[in-house]
């Protein structure tokens, strides 16, 4: 990996235009005046004086833009399963980033909270919501701030609450801090816990939220990410937006990268065009991986996703390509492992991650992934046994039947076989390094527990 | 977390069937076409809108399953209950308590796929259960034990530390948890919120630190925590009158109706070795939906409580001493004979009869028949007029499902706690708007639709002024009105809410009444011929008569004038001034201690018959053990008493008297049917039985206005008072909350005294001290004391001639 493929000139690697988070670098970006005197609110402007709400409900569809929470799900098909006349219907803002390895909805809340909460108008103007609730996670005090801030004078200049910019158009926003729960990124359990009760997920049937949602009325939930790409979207049209990156991924997304590369953090980059490799290597992105190793493994798309390989390395970031290939862009948040990683340690960190996140409701999920995590601790202890891979698997079969992809589950919620996901990757790739630490109680040469620090260390 | 990883949204919403309201359970059975549903490759017809686990249960394929409770809304917690269902893509892994059914559904309960994810769930309960069974107070009925050997892997692959916590902690007086145990059901904490509506338990901790637990310092005092421990599907939660007494295999059951109050539960009395041991509610649908409140479920204990009568006893100048029943048997006789020829019958008098059965009540009527003895009364002046059994009588179902619920009576919550779950039950469902008239705040009152205040006296007043009110009187105007009547306060006279009774009624011409009069047996009592014949042989005119000297015998069963007659005066000077008095009861009271002869009787449990609850159904009760040392039920000491007065009843048994009921009073017809089928407890919803009783014409009562610096009284019960069943049960006696007079917080300034202290409370009679407290839940201008608390004497103050009592209170 010490030869730089051609295509990592500068200008080689695809690039676009910066849709969100052009403000990024600007050092008042987050404030009013400087969102403003950057062509901030021009969208809203337009979609209430010269849109009804079913043309910026078009332009979003014409867009396909797929929705950035992890299900990729597009978003303006998402609105339309409103039932038709049913009022009051809620907007609810999915701000509780949690995924381990994203942390691009704190930095478009911190850097640019005016772009969400045009987004937010716009998106509310769109669905007929009177109320809208931005749920943002606890942990995330200056995103926090800055919301407050913005909010203030959003209302201070008439662009949020009655009669906004004079027209008949009237919505609130109402902030909401998280208690500290990633379940809660689960729109079921941001609603239960909206409501005030334990993040708990909800049954999906009955409890879809676009018709049972928040107090039981129809409610859309929407990613930072979402709701932040709107403006730009009615700025420049759907179709514009469509035409950036490729058909079956439209316009730019964000990718926050973490782990064995030179540079991480969040790029915005062509959807579906852009590879792993150019993403990884390239200067303008990561710049390669460090001290000049190669990727042993990374993750797509979120802890929760199925691991990739090298051999997946070339692949676009295109969401049905990822799909086929067994695993998941989800929320945009890419680990990436180099050959030092101790794969046993890699895969208990995670799992030890859901166990902890686990809310208690379903068994499999509240027993399993601590059964999941304890033995694994005690292989990484050294005194793994020969069946502890086969009960391993038996687990991840209790919670995920079958073990494939997309997981079925016997839980609510997908947490549950989120944690499967590592153990099936890690176990079925590196299976002898796992009989290594059975037989030795130490891992295989050349990896070092510690060396996933820095890479999903922080799970 | 990702909003969303795994579903694809669209799909899902598209494939979703309409959701069907499944908790409600309609008031009468509508027309049932039927859903077809495959079951196991057979065709079964399912209920519109029942759940799959339901439906897979009625068509005889078992789906295991611990936190699915068919009365409580389904949760999918334990995930036990997962089955296959045919879907558009192929078939998928559901939990069946959450699904309801469908036309044309395919439901598959026992492929090997089921069958994995099944063991695997249980092998997922297991793995953190302590597996103390041996120990276990559940072990032997527990759903976790048979599921796991039902639908279990048969052996654990888990070989770390399993979860430790300390093992049990008391979360109430009566209830222990152990979190060890607990497999995170939810099915306490839901009974709690849901059916209690007294949200004191809940999960904290999160994942695998998940645990049940009460708020910081408070514990789970629930009137109906009991049934949390019934409902457990493992033995974390254990009841302390319980705990350790007997192995589930070593129970021997039979089916009964609990008798504590007039609810009339269904329940099934559990004993070992002769001793009675637990009580479980038994779900009937027209009663009690399986619940039991704590007072019934352990009121066991005072049955097997040691200071019980054993034997007769007979008033000699050294106090009562012991006795035959030969001996006792003649005294008796003598005393009857004395008595009548001394006076004639209208110097007997029989108070109370409220206690036993039908068959016992039916016994002693006949009894006073034949010796033509009138005075008599099943209450203590501490009910309600007879005759409100006249009116058209509304069940506790029509009641649960009326459009319009109007309280007139007392704290349900604190008399009549299961009546209050179904009243409860309505108003959170949205089926019925409950409209309560009160003195002050009750149990009901957060859940009631509007609640009106009155001040003592004035209630038909409230009642048509609140009437007049347009959005109540539209209320009533569509129909289908039930009013819950009852004794509301013993400080005033029941006349007070018969006439606020006269002014709904007067506005709603067709509602029916349930009266709600409280004593276990009390409409039975009344219906079989023990309801006072004129007003002279209402209890209070029995105390006035006996208190002037003019009765020569007062026969006293299971009553206890001294404790339960608002006028403790009145009853002081009756039972000094009865010439004689005849005490049947389970144990010394304050009263029977003034008896001359005492007679022991059989308590509950311990005999069997019919009782009447306040709808008017007759259920079979259920003899368990024998009883008490030579104790008798009632009706033989009535059986025998009349052959040696030579009076001949009509029969001399128990099922003589049954054939006796079902041939002479209207309605008992199928009586005999349903007592002979009690042994193998069918007959659980009984029948329901009206009888007129004789109506009475009663002086108008005049109130007068109270003077400003006094405060009006409000005297009535909470759930755990001095009554004798509840001091002489352990568990219970320290529950009574003890004597406190309350009053509005802006009044304690007025008062000049602090929260805590002890004060003097003034009547027109006597004076009293109490403690004082305060709360919002009391107006201003009233005091609120519970009645018959240990260590108070309320009814020192009350006089049973006068409406309403006003009272001062003076510092000490």
């Amino acid at each position: 990996m010490t030869d730089t493929p051609a295509y990592h000139v500068p200008g080689m690697v695809p690039t676009g235009p910066k849709l969100i988070t052009g403000r990024f670098d600007q050092v008042d970006g987050f404030t009013y005046e400087g969102y403003v005197n950057t062509g901030g609110y021009t969208a809203l402007r337009r979609a209430l004086t010269e849109m009804t709400p079913a043309q910026v409900h078009d332009e979003v569809r014409t867009s396909e833009m797929q929705g950035r929470g992890g299900a990729g799900f597009p978003a303006g098909t998402k609105w339309g399963f409103l039932p038709a006349g049913v009022f009051p219907r809620y907007l609810v803002i999915n701000g509780d980033e949690s995924e381990p390895g994203t942390y691009k909805d704190r930095l478009l809340m911190e850097r640019d909270p005016h772009q969400l909460i045009e987004g937010v108008l716009i998106a509310a103007y769109a669905i007929g919501a009177a109320q809208a609730f931005l749920y943002v996670r606890g942990e995330m005090a200056l995103a926090q701030e800055r919301l407050v801030l913005a909010l203030k004078d959003a209302y201070a200049n008439n662009l949020v609450g009655r009669n906004i910019l004079g027209t008949d158009f009237s919505v609130d926003i109402t902030l909401t801090w998280g208690a500290g729960a990633y379940i809660v990124g689960e729109e079921t359990a941001l609603i239960e816990s909206l409501e005030g009760e334990r993040g708990m997920p909800r049954l999906k049937p009955p409890y879809f939220p676009a018709a049972k949602g928040l107090y039981m009325q129809p409610t859309i939930v929407n990613n930072v990410e979402t709701l932040a790409n709107v403006p730009w979207i009615i700025n420049h049209g759907g179709q514009e937006f469509h035409d950036i990156g490729a058909p079956t991924s439209t316009g730019m997304r964000i990718f926050a990268v973490s782990g064995h590369v030179n540079s991480p953090g969040v790029f915005e980059v062509p959807n579906g065009v852009t590879t792993f490799r150019m993403l990884f290597e390239a200067p303008e992105y990561c710049g390669g991986i460090r001290n000049g190793s190669s990727v042993k493994a990374f993750i797509p798309g979120g802890a929760s996703a199925m691991w990739f390989f090298p051999e997946h390395l070339d692949m676009a970031l295109d969401k049905p390509t990822v799909d086929q290939a067994g695993s998941m862009l989800g929320s945009g948040a890419i680990v990436v492992m180099d050959e030092t990683t101790d794969m046993v340690a890699a895969c208990w960190r995670i799992v030890r991650f859901f166990s902890r996140e686990s809310c208690g409701k379903c068994t499999p999920c509240r027993e399993g992934t601590t059964w999941l995590e304890r033995i694994l601790k005690r292989i990484l202890d050294g005194h793994g046994r020969p069946e502890d891979l086969d009960t391993l698997l038996e687990v991840c079969e209790s919670i995920s039947p079958g073990i494939a992809w997309p997981p079925r589950q016997t839980t609510i919620c997908p947490l549950g076989p989120s944690a499967v996901s590592p153990i099936a990757s890690a176990v079925r790739k590196f299976r002898h390094e796992f009989e290594h630490y059975v037989q030795f109680g130490r891992p295989i040469e050349g990896v070092h527990q510690h060396a996933i620090h820095g890479s999903v260390a922080h799970v | 977390m990702s909003e969303e990883t795994s579903t694809d949204l669209g799909d899902l919403i598209e494939d979703s069937e309409p959701e069907a309201e499944t908790s409600d359970v309609a008031p009468e059975p509508e027309p049932d076409p039927g859903v077809a549903v495959t079951i196991n490759g057979r065709v079964h017809s399912a209920r519109p809108g029942q759940l799959v686990i339901d439906a897979c249960a009625d068509a005889g394929a078992f789906v295991p399953h611990f936190c699915y409770h068919p009365r409580m809304s389904p949760v999918g917690m334990c995930r036990q209950c997962l089955v296959e269902v045919d879907g558009p893509r192929g078939p998928m892994m559901v939990v069946s308590c959450m699904t309801p059914v469908a036309e044309g559904q395919v439901v598959n309960t026992a492929t090997p796929s089921v069958k994995r994810a099944q063991e695997g769930v249980l092998e997922l309960l297991l793995a953190n259960h302590p597996l103390d069974c041996p120990v276990c107070d559940k072990g032997g009925e527990c759903p976790l034990q048979d599921q796991a050997f039902s639908h279990g892997p048969g052996e654990s692959r888990y070989l770390e530390e399993k979860r430790h916590y300390e093992k049990p902690i008391p979360i109430s007086d009566l209830v222990y948890l152990d979190r060890e145990r607990c497999i995170l059901c939810d099915r306490c904490t839901r009974f709690a919120d849901e059916v209690a509506g007294d949200k004191l338990i809940h999960f904290i901790s999160r994942g695998n630190d998940t645990q049940v637990m009460t708020f910081p310092d408070e514990p789970f005092a629930s009137y109906f925590s009991g049934n949390t421990v019934q409902i457990c599907p493992v033995g974390a939660l254990t009841a302390k009158p319980y705990r350790f007494k007997a192995r589930p295999w070593d129970l021997e059951q039979v089916e009964s109706t609990c008798t504590t109050c007039s609810v009339g539960c269904r329940t099934v009395i559990q004993s070992s070795r002769d001793e009675l041991l637990r009580y479980q509610g038994v779900d009937s649908e027209p009663v009690n939906w399986g619940w039991l409140c704590d007072r019934g479920r352990f009121g066991f204990e005072s049955a097997n409580s040691d200071q019980r009568l054993a034997v007769p006893l007979i008033q000699t100048d050294a106090g009562l001493e012991a006795t035959s029943w030969s001996a006792a048997m003649s005294t008796a006789t003598e005393l009857f004979t004395e008595a009548l020829n001394r006076s004639g019958p209208s110097g007997i008098a029989i108070l109370g009869g409220a206690r036993g059965t039908n068959e016992d009540a039916f016994a002693w009527a006949r009894l006073a028949d034949r010796l033509g003895v009138t005075r008599r009364d099943p209450q203590l002046a501490d009910g309600l007029a007879a005759q409100i059994l006249n009116r058209p009588r509304a069940t506790i179902a029509e009641a649960a499902h009326a459009k319009t619920v109007i309280l007139l009576g007392p704290d349900l919550k604190e008399e009549l706690p299961v009546l209050f779950l179904r009243i409860r039950d309505a108003a959170e469902k949205r089926r019925s708007r409950i409209l309560e008239f009160s003195p002050m705040e009750t149990g009901m009152t957060r859940y009631a639709w509007r609640s009106e205040r009155y001040e003592p006296g004035f209630a038909a007043t409230a009642v048509r002024s609140s009437l007049a009110d347009p959005e109540i009187a539209s209320q009533i105007a569509a129909g289908d009105v039930v009013v819950v009547v009852g004794r509301q306060n013993l400080a005033e006279s029941d006349a007070v809410t018969l006439a606020a009774l006269d002014a709904i009624i007067a506005a709603a011409p067709a509602a029916k009444v349930l009266p709600v009069l409280r004593r276990g047996n009390v409409m039975g009592a009344l219906q079989m011929g023990l309801a006072p014949r004129s007003a002279e042989s209402e209890a209070s005119q029995i105390l006035h008569a006996a208190a002037d000297g003019h009765i020569d015998l007062l026969v006293l069963l299971g009553a206890d004038p001294l404790a339960d007659c608002p006028d403790a005066e009145l009853a002081r000077r009756a039972l000094a001034g009865a010439r004689r008095v005849i005490s049947v009861d389970t144990f010394l009271t304050s009263s029977t201690a003034h008896a001359d002869l005492v007679l022991p009787a059989a308590a509950y449990g311990e005999k069997a018959g019919t009782t009447t609850n306040l709808e008017g159904r007759i259920t079979p009760v259920t003899a368990k053990v024998t009883v008490h040392g030579t104790a008798r039920p009632d009706w033989m000491v009535a059986v025998d008493l009349a052959a040696r007065l030579d009076q001949d009843l009509g029969f001399n048994d128990l099922a003589g008297i049954t054939a006796e009921i079902a041939a002479t009073v209207e309605g008992c017809e199928e009586l005999e049917a349903l007592s002979a089928g009690r042994a193998t407890g069918t007959g659980r919803d009984g029948i329901l039985v009206s009888v007129v009783v004789p109506e009475i014409s009663r002086a108008s009562t005049e109130v007068t206005e109270r003077i400003s610096y006094d405060y009006r009284l409000v005297v009535s019960r909470k759930l755990y008072d001095n009554a004798t069943n509840t001091q002489m049960a352990p568990s219970l006696a320290p529950l009574a909350p003890g004597p406190c007079i309350t009053v509005n917080p802006m009044d304690l300034t007025r008062i000049g005294a602090e929260e805590g202290t002890q004060v003097k409370v003034i009547g027109a009679r006597s004076a009293t001290v109490l403690t004082l407290a305060a709360s919002t839940a009391v107006p201003r201008g009233l005091a609120w004391v519970p009645f018959n608390q240990p260590g108070g004497a309320i009814s020192e103050v009350i006089d049973l001639d006068t409406t309403v009592t006003d009272v001062r209170i003076e510092r000490l």
